[in-house]
């Protein structure tokens, strides 16, 4: 029988609170009316209203939205091919730098990959922009997705790709139409995995960007770094609550992908 | 897969096209890294001087060699200021990684202890604030712990301080501001180790008449030791790189190294020294990184 002591009880409660009290405060704070961000001045959309007139942080949060949408794009698909390459073709040559590339960036620390991605691109002379924080995000955010999927092909049913082969199908074609749709869940799940992992990205932007895309957390960070704002508790808020409502959104597909994934009842 | 699969074309492609992008865009750069921490610093556009002399054949080439240069470490290990950064990088990665633990066993405990339906809950709960930007987690706590905050205010109404501490740029707003980003790092792979240990045995030593906290000590404890590593792992290798938390939290006394690592590159714009800084931390941080590997590659072997 399990039973929750009162300690279990305790750790929960706490542990909870120390996760959620800080987000909580900050949404309240970008509520206060008062200039003094210490000071309850009432309640007030003030510093909401203020954000809609703030030109260069509009532009810079454009600027992140597309660079995760194409970077979110192109390593969903670059980590699933990864994926793939790891789950269903056993032991190719040169496997082992391949997975090892794919496991390094995940602990590497951020300055260093940025540090290197930088070098890269002044060593082959590009201009550096909105392009060269794509790269960079899509290099690093492919690996999770590999990870992701790889963990959801490893759990995979061989036995129905292997039926459709069977029946005549080419492996693409089975691929296509066996794999993909009932993966495609966990898919949709790295996808938004990759988005939020280049929205929230400061360090490797700051390295590969140039002038012209200053993306939002750069933007959000040379703020706060003298001191707190009120309008950035409530850039930061509205952020809160569009990670919020997406990462639900991605773990009901990856309930979804586990109910379709279990073999029938 | 089975037995001898004849690889077509498009089967090749699935496995070089992002084999050749992490060639490209991951092992390559860091070669270049590792190559420019060996070359001269120069007052130039780039800051460093290029001696890539392909074009120049042969003499281009050992022109190449002979311009690489330790001079870069061996002014790491003069400066007493590297060496300082990367002990109190480590320091602060041990000293954090030990605090997770402590916080994070309980709560992962206590998780499997609730009826299932319940825990896929709590993990969804711990997870979620990982999802949310580091940058605003960090600076959610700039608000707490400022001076007339949220904190010190609760203090002061409760009379624990008669003046208000200063709480940021201290080292405890640098340790508050990781244990409280990394927690679901520790949490959940604690999670994982302790959800899957077999019921009957803290069963069975009850029954033999074994006190709760010995079967804690005897049982639970050494069998969750691969969910230990796993989350201390997990933590103290980007714990030691960490570079918005102190830059944000912390005070100016020293600098972790991945501040070191920023300060050179952007401020004294030294970038093989930069690199220099950077191509040791990896070094420092392989041999954990293998560790993990292996780790890894074990877990997945047993399950």
């Amino acid at each position: 029988m399990r039973k929750v002591s009162l300690f279990n009880l305790a750790a929960l409660v706490l542990g909870l609170a120390f996760l959620y009290l800080p987000i909580v405060i900050l949404v309240i704070f970008s509520f206060n009316a008062s200039r003094l961000v210490a000071v309850w001045g009432g309640w007030s959309t003030h510093w909401y209203a203020e954000l809609a007139e703030d030109a260069p942080l509009l532009e810079s949060a454009f600027i992140s939205i597309r660079i995760a949408l194409i970077s979110a794009t192109a390593a969903t698909v670059l980590g699933t091919l990864a994926a793939v390459s790891l789950v269903r073709f056993g032991r190719f040559r040169g496997r082992l730098l391949f997975a090892a590339m794919i496991y390094a960036p995940l602990v590497m620390p951020e300055v260093i990959t940025g540090l290197s991605m930088l070098l890269l691109f002044v060593a082959i002379s590009i201009d550096r922009g909105f392009w060269t924080v794509a790269i960079a995000h899509t290099t690093m955010a492919m690996c999770f997705v590999a990870v992701i999927i790889q963990s959801q092909l490893v759990a995979f049913d061989v036995s129905i790709e292997e039926a459709a082969m069977d029946l005549g199908a080419s492996p693409l074609r089975t691929f296509l139409s066996v794999t993909l749709p009932l993966i495609f869940p966990a898919i949709a799940a790295a996808w938004m995995l990759a988005f939020a992992l280049s929205l929230d990205d400061l360090v490797i932007a700051s390295f590969t960007t140039g002038p012209g895309a200053t993306t939002l957390p750069i933007r959000i960070y040379s703020e706060v770094r003298l001191g707190v704002k009120p309008e950035m508790n409530a850039v930061c808020s509205i952020m809160i609550a569009v990670v919020g409502i997406a990462t639900v959104a991605a773990s009901l597909l990856t309930k979804l992908g586990a109910a379709r994934g279990a073999p029938a009842r | 897969m089975n037995g001898q699969p004849k690889h077509s074309f498009l089967a090749k492609l699935v496995v070089r096209i992002p084999y050749a992008w992490l060639i490209a865009f991951f092992l390559v750069p860091f070669l270049i890294v590792f190559k420019i921490s060996l070359s001269q610093t120069a007052i130039a556009q780039p800051p460093y001087t290029p001696v890539f002399g392909l074009a120049s054949g042969w003499h281009g080439v050992s022109n190449f060699f002979a311009a690489l240069s330790l001079d870069n470490y061996g002014f790491l290990g003069s400066d007493p200021l590297y060496v300082l950064s990367y002990a109190k990088s480590l320091e602060i990665a041990a000293f954090s990684t030990l605090f997770l633990l402590v916080i994070g066993y309980p709560i992962a405990y206590a998780i499997t202890r609730v009826p299932r339906r319940l825990q896929a809950v709590l993990v969804l709960l711990v997870m979620l604030p990982f999802w949310t930007s580091f940058l605003i987690r960090i600076y959610a706590w700039m608000n707490i712990l400022q001076h007339d905050g949220p904190l010190n205010q609760l203090l002061l109404a409760l009379h624990i301080v008669r003046e208000p501490p200063t709480w940021l740029s201290t080292n405890t707003a640098v340790y508050i501001g990781i244990v409280y980003s990394y927690l679901p790092f520790m949490v959940l792979p604690l999670y994982a180790t302790l959800e899957k240990l077999d019921e009957s045995l803290f069963e069975a030593a009850a029954d033999l008449g074994c006190p709760r906290w010995k079967t804690f000590w005897l049982v639970t404890w050494p069998l969750s030791a691969p969910g230990v590593l796993a989350g201390a792992l997990l933590c103290f290798i980007p714990i030691v790189g960490e570079f918005v938390i102190p830059d944000l939290l912390g005070g100016s006394q020293t600098a972790m190294i991945g501040q070191t690592i920023w300060t050179e590159f952007f401020a004294n714009k030294d970038w093989p020294t930069a690199s220099a800084v950077a191509v040791v931390l990896v070094f420092l941080l392989v041999t954990p990184i293998v560790a993990f590997q292996h780790q890894a590659m074990r877990g997945a072997q047993r399950d």
